[in-house]
């Protein structure tokens, strides 16, 4: 949950701040330490808001609008808040082929998420298709957060949302 | 090091260019013009709308020609049908999701994507699907981003990238969601960062002030160069019924390449100054009456056969006049000074050298210098009680107004007469302002530029130049030439620095003193 | 090898030996197989020595080109002052491709000991394995083993004692397909947006950073400790149908396929035999009906075309397919090709980087004409329009994201037009149903 009234924390400082200042040393450049920054900041605060593009800009000495462009490239840092249970599921051709879309419908029906994209009403969900997360023979794929779950199928949704606290 | 020469044939045109030179320069150069959307002269190659895909021979596939560099006895084909389907198709990707909005689209008339479309693309469109929509958004400054029909040339992108240093402007998401972004509360408001509206081809980026103003085909353009600051970009200014409506830069590599600053392009504004004298003036009594110019100009030329004359001169004063001025000079005898304003700080651009908005505010000062001018911050200082003291189109202070009082008579030539000089002022010229007359400016590095009549000046108004050759040839030394090029051939001939300079020589590109300028 | 992992006797485990295997994942359990005592002996000698010895091998490219990678490794300049850099490819992304994917997850030390070899061999002090974001288990055994050979001077400014640097980072993506594509790959390392880069300038020339740089992908590099420790000659000795295409390769099986999973076999191995003996072909009650052989990028061909090609570069081309990274996608007869490929369409559409024009609309234009077409609202006229849309995006733009999608799309209608046409309304508005 965001609370925009209170003042903004900064992410790099302490062990984060050292964290980054060991990665940035593996780079002949500071803008290279820029994904890694980002993850970092998006695991402290779990989405990447203005404030934390603007952190990360003066960190590593860009511009916030280059930091955007660069979030909005990849799928996997969120420029919203999402559930705290953020759940992919792997819906590109192979997996349809496997019925993936009955897994999707599975998951949107029991996080009471309705819609793609959408979060659930007590902040627990959000489900979103993505496309081939690389373990196609495995079919459904299927991340929250960063577990990768292999082999989904609408019969296990309902295990896999009751191990989430 | 000069680059060794490599023979290329475009179009059956066999042509001899530098190593290293693009295909699509090199076409430029046969008199082929390839299109493109992404490459521009003055930007970093990205290569990506594909538009100026052309056959190569030999090559297994279309080469994009703004990234593909000649080699030796290249065979190119820009019209072949490969290239041709291959452009077509590019055309009519770019239309699916660009709105057909031309009747009420500020490009419209100077639109690369009508243009290219209108040459090469499909009569009919096959799309049958919904077109994306985005909002309009604000960029700050004077530019307006309309998302819909933005091709993602990304010209933008790098030209705050690259050019003006000053990463605002982002390619956001991808695939077909892409779209040009910003970060919230960084502005466009970078000092050159109205150029984006210039290198947009199509209808994306928009200047506020422009915005709706006029459709590009009524509008006349003349060649000019910016008054702004010692700089002296050049420009073209915009007019439309005998009113000034845009000021855009106009190429030269040798000064400002393909750019001008915001503020330069805001000067447009007072060229249309309606509170300004349009007839001469002559003090009657504690009032000035309108004068005929014959009248006005025999006060003149009485005042100056007695007494020696002190100029005051503008350095937005043209080199003809203020050499005309120096003639005056010379025959009733005195001096001549310039005020400039210096104003910081420096507004460089930073990705082009020895560009920038100058503190110097006046395109002329280094004219001044030439012609004998002398640079003062005190211009009534040298004057002798009883001189004629000629103020041209400059404005003095409360304090230079008491002192001008010592003067024999003050004699104002310019648009705007002070209403602080007004009182003591025994005749005002009306003169016309840079869109209204023709002449050459001196930038800050001794290049001397043209620049054209765009509009017709009010009423009585007439050039500065033309009324000190009257005054000349009343005082009895005619200057001979009917026109500015035959004052500028005159100048050309007296003054050392301008020795062998002609319009013709000078093009529209302007060429250097051949003294030695110091920075 | 279906999953679990258990190898199937036509199989040739080399890279796969251990998978299943989570003893052989730590640097002890990887010693006592034999492990790093190719990067030994390769830093006792000459970088040189180590790409003839590759070079000889035949081994080629596992990413999906399939180029030479002695060749590769042989364009960077020994000795020309700048720094080098090799950056390893485990961004797979290609849909109906896992194979690296298991690699790293069983034998990560298999990888950081080809990279640390592969950067020797180049001149590189520094390599960096880009894995993909959404790869955390990968990620984090890959890291593990990169932090093991640190603390065991495997890597770092002696590495094993050699007195020559090596260093090995892991960068992690974040989400994008487009950053497998080499040059792609290196401007995300370098903090950019994913988008690749126009060639020339090739990578060997001036890559990562500007310098001279190396890309290999992950199943490539790990080969090359088992090539240096078993020979050239036993490298090229694995072939089946073609010299030019040698060694072992991992292909991934996924769709409908009675055992899907990774299976390692030596090129030129029958694909028929392949597709119903090792993965035991279509599941119970179901028949194969289409096969995209080599990641969804490649044309797709019919079962009885698979039946008769060859497992290699030479046999998949011959068939009018490739290769490309070994992702075999198997459709059985209950798949809908046009909604497959609207599915594969819209994942390229989702993917394009946004920098070319043809590419950036015409992939999201494809896939809304399939998309309208599998909603039973398609006509005659959309089939050839996007045949002609394929041929505009084919061959014209940066990289082939664009033409994988126009393969896609080309080759499901030439191979399947009849289910395109059986989902077109006939005069009277009536759908009929792809039935076969």
């Amino acid at each position: 949950m965001s609370h925009t009234d209170t003042p903004y924390e900064p992410v790099f400082t302490g062990d984060r701040r050292a964290e980054l200042d060991t990665i940035m040393s593996r780079y002949p450049t500071t803008q290279a330490a820029l994904l890694p920054a980002l993850w970092i900041a998006q695991n402290a605060r779990g989405w990447l808001s203005d404030p934390a593009i603007e952190e990360v800009a003066q960190v590593l000495d860009l511009t916030p609008a280059y930091v955007k462009g660069v979030i909005s490239f990849y799928t996997m840092y969120h420029q919203h808040p999402v559930g705290k249970h953020f759940i992919q599921v792997c819906t590109t051709s192979p997996c349809t082929a496997c019925g993936a879309e009955d897994v999707v419908k599975t998951f949107l029906e029991q996080t009471g998420c309705g819609e793609l994209g959408l979060t659930s009403a007590d902040g627990k969900y959000t489900v979103i298709e993505v496309e081939c997360l690389g373990a196609c023979g495995f079919a459904t794929p299927v991340m929250i957060n960063d577990e990768f779950l292999e082999s989904v199928t609408p019969a296990r949704v309902g295990a896999i949302l009751s191990q989430l606290k | 090091m000069t680059q060794p020469n490599v023979s290329i044939t475009v179009e059956g045109r066999t042509i001899s260019v530098a190593a290293g030179t693009s295909i699509l320069e090199a076409a430029k150069e046969a008199g082929v013009l390839i299109p493109h959307y992404c490459y521009h002269p003055s930007l970093p190659v990205a290569g990506v709308c594909r538009m100026c895909l052309v056959e190569v021979e030999k090559m297994p596939k279309l080469a994009p020609a703004c990234a593909t560099t000649v080699a030796e006895g290249q065979v190119v084909h820009v019209h072949s049908p490969a290239a041709l389907k291959a452009r077509e198709g590019v055309l009519e990707f770019l239309l699916i999701n660009h709105p057909l909005d031309c009747p009420i689209c500020d490009q419209a008339g100077e639109c690369e994507l009508q243009d290219y479309t209108f040459q090469e693309g499909r009569a009919d469109s096959r799309y049958e699907e919904p077109k994306r929509f985005n909002p309009m958004e604000d960029f700050g400054g004077d530019v307006l981003y309309v998302p819909n029909r933005c091709i993602l040339c990304t010209r933008c992108v790098r030209f705050m990238d690259d050019v003006a240093e000053d990463p605002v402007l982002n390619v956001s998401e991808r695939g077909d969601r892409a779209f040009i972004g910003k970060a919230p509360g960084h502005d466009l408001d970078h000092a050159w960062a109205g150029n984006v509206v210039d290198l947009c081809p199509v209808g994306a980026l928009l200047s506020k002030d422009f915005l709706n103003k006029a459709r590009a085909w009524e509008l006349d353009r003349t060649a000019s160069v910016c008054p702004n600051c010692s700089q002296g970009c050049n420009t073209i200014v915009e007019t439309r019924d005998n009113v000034v409506v845009r000021m855009k830069p106009r190429p030269n590599d040798a000064v400002n390449k393909h750019f001008m600053c915001d503020e330069g392009r805001a000067e447009y504004r007072w060229l249309n100054r309606t509170d300004r004298i349009v007839h001469p003036l002559i003090k009657v009594g504690s009032e000035h009456r309108e004068a005929d110019w014959s009248v006005a100009l025999a006060t003149v030329v009485s005042a100056m056969r007695t007494r020696p004359v002190h100029v005051v001169a503008s350095a937005r004063q043209s080199n003809e006049a203020l050499f005309l001025l120096r003639r005056l000079i010379a025959t009733a005898g005195g001096r001549g000074v310039v005020r400039i304003r210096d104003e910081g700080p420096e507004l460089p651009l930073p990705g082009v050298p020895d560009l920038a908005r100058r503190t110097e505010r006046a395109p002329n000062g280094m004219g001044a210098d030439l012609l004998g001018f002398t640079r003062t911050n005190d211009p009534l200082a040298t004057m002798q009680p009883g001189d004629v003291l000629l103020v041209v189109d400059e404005e003095l202070t409360e304090a230079d107004c008491a002192k001008a009082r010592e003067a024999g008579a003050i004699i104002f030539g310019g648009t705007v007469l002070s209403a602080a000089l007004a009182p003591d002022t025994t005749v005002a010229l009306p003169l016309t302002n840079v869109a209204e007359e023709e002449g050459t400016f001196t930038n800050l590095r001794g290049r001397v530029q043209r620049y054209l009549q765009a509009k017709a000046p009010p009423a009585l108004v007439r050039p500065s130049w033309f009324v000190w050759a009257d005054v000349l040839a009343g005082l009895g030394h005619p200057v001979g030439g009917m026109v500015p090029a035959d004052v500028f051939t005159a100048l050309a001939t007296e003054v050392a620095p301008f020795n062998g300079m002609s319009y013709p020589q000078l093009g529209l590109q302007g060429a250097l003193v051949s003294t030695e300028v110091t920075a | 090898m279906g999953y679990p992992h258990r190898s199937h006797p036509r199989e040739t485990p080399v890279l796969s030996a251990h998978f299943g295997d989570p003893d052989a994942r730590s640097l002890t359990g990887w010693r006592k197989r034999g492990g790093y005592t190719a990067l030994e002996q390769a830093l006792a000698g000459e970088p040189g020595a180590i790409v003839d010895v590759v070079k000889a091998s035949g081994l080629r490219g596992r990413g999906g080109a399939g180029f030479p990678t002695g060749v590769k490794w042989s364009f960077m300049k020994p000795g020309d002052g700048k720094p080098h850099y090799l950056c390893c490819n485990a961004d797979e992304s290609e849909p109906g491709t896992f194979k690296d994917r298991e690699i790293m997850r069983w034998t990560p030390h298999a990888l950081v000991e080809g990279v640390a070899i592969g950067a020797y061999a180049i001149g590189a002090e520094t390599a960096y394995i880009y894995i993909r974001g959404e790869f955390t288990e990968p990620i984090t055994h890959v890291t593990r083993a990169v932090e093991e050979a640190y603390a065991a001077g495997i890597l770092g400014a002696n590495a094993m004692g050699s007195g020559k640097r090596v260093d090995v980072y892991v960068h992690r993506g974040a989400g994008a397909y487009i950053c497998g594509e080499e040059t792609a790959l290196m401007n995300s390392l370098e903090g950019k947006r994913g988008n690749p880069r126009i060639k020339p300038p090739f990578p060997a020339v001036a890559g990562l950073f500007g310098q001279p740089t190396t890309i290999n992908n992950v199943e490539t590099l790990a080969a090359v400790p088992h090539i240096l420790t078993r020979g050239a000659a036993w490298y090229q000795s694995l072939q089946l149908a073609s010299p030019k295409s040698v060694g072992t390769k991992l292909f991934s099986v996924c769709g409908n396929v009675a055992r899907p999973g990774n299976y390692e076999v030596t090129m030129g191995f029958p694909f028929g035999e392949f597709l119903m003996d090792l993965c035991g072909g279509a599941p119970p009650g179901r028949k194969i009906k289409g096969v995209i052989p080599g990641g969804s990028s490649v044309p797709i061909i019919t079962l009885d075309e698979a039946m008769v090609c060859t497992m290699d570069y030479e046999g998949f081309i011959a068939q009018g397919t490739m290769l490309g990274s070994g992702g075999v996608i198997v459709y059985d007869d209950a798949q809908s090709i046009p909604k497959m490929v609207a599915r594969l369409a819209r994942f390229y559409a989702h993917e394009s980087c946004a920098q070319c024009s043809q590419c950036r609309e015409g992939t999201a234009w494809s896939t809304r004409i399939l998309e309208r077409i599998v909603a039973g609202q398609g006509t005659y006229a959309d089939l050839d329009t996007l045949l002609d849309l394929a041929d505009n995006m084919t061959g014209k733009t940066i990289c082939v994201l664009s033409d994988s999608c126009a393969a896609v799309v080309v080759s499901g209608i030439q191979k399947f037009r009849h289910e395109f046409e059986a989902l077109i309304p006939k005069k009277q508005g009536t759908v009929a149903v792809a039935a076969d």
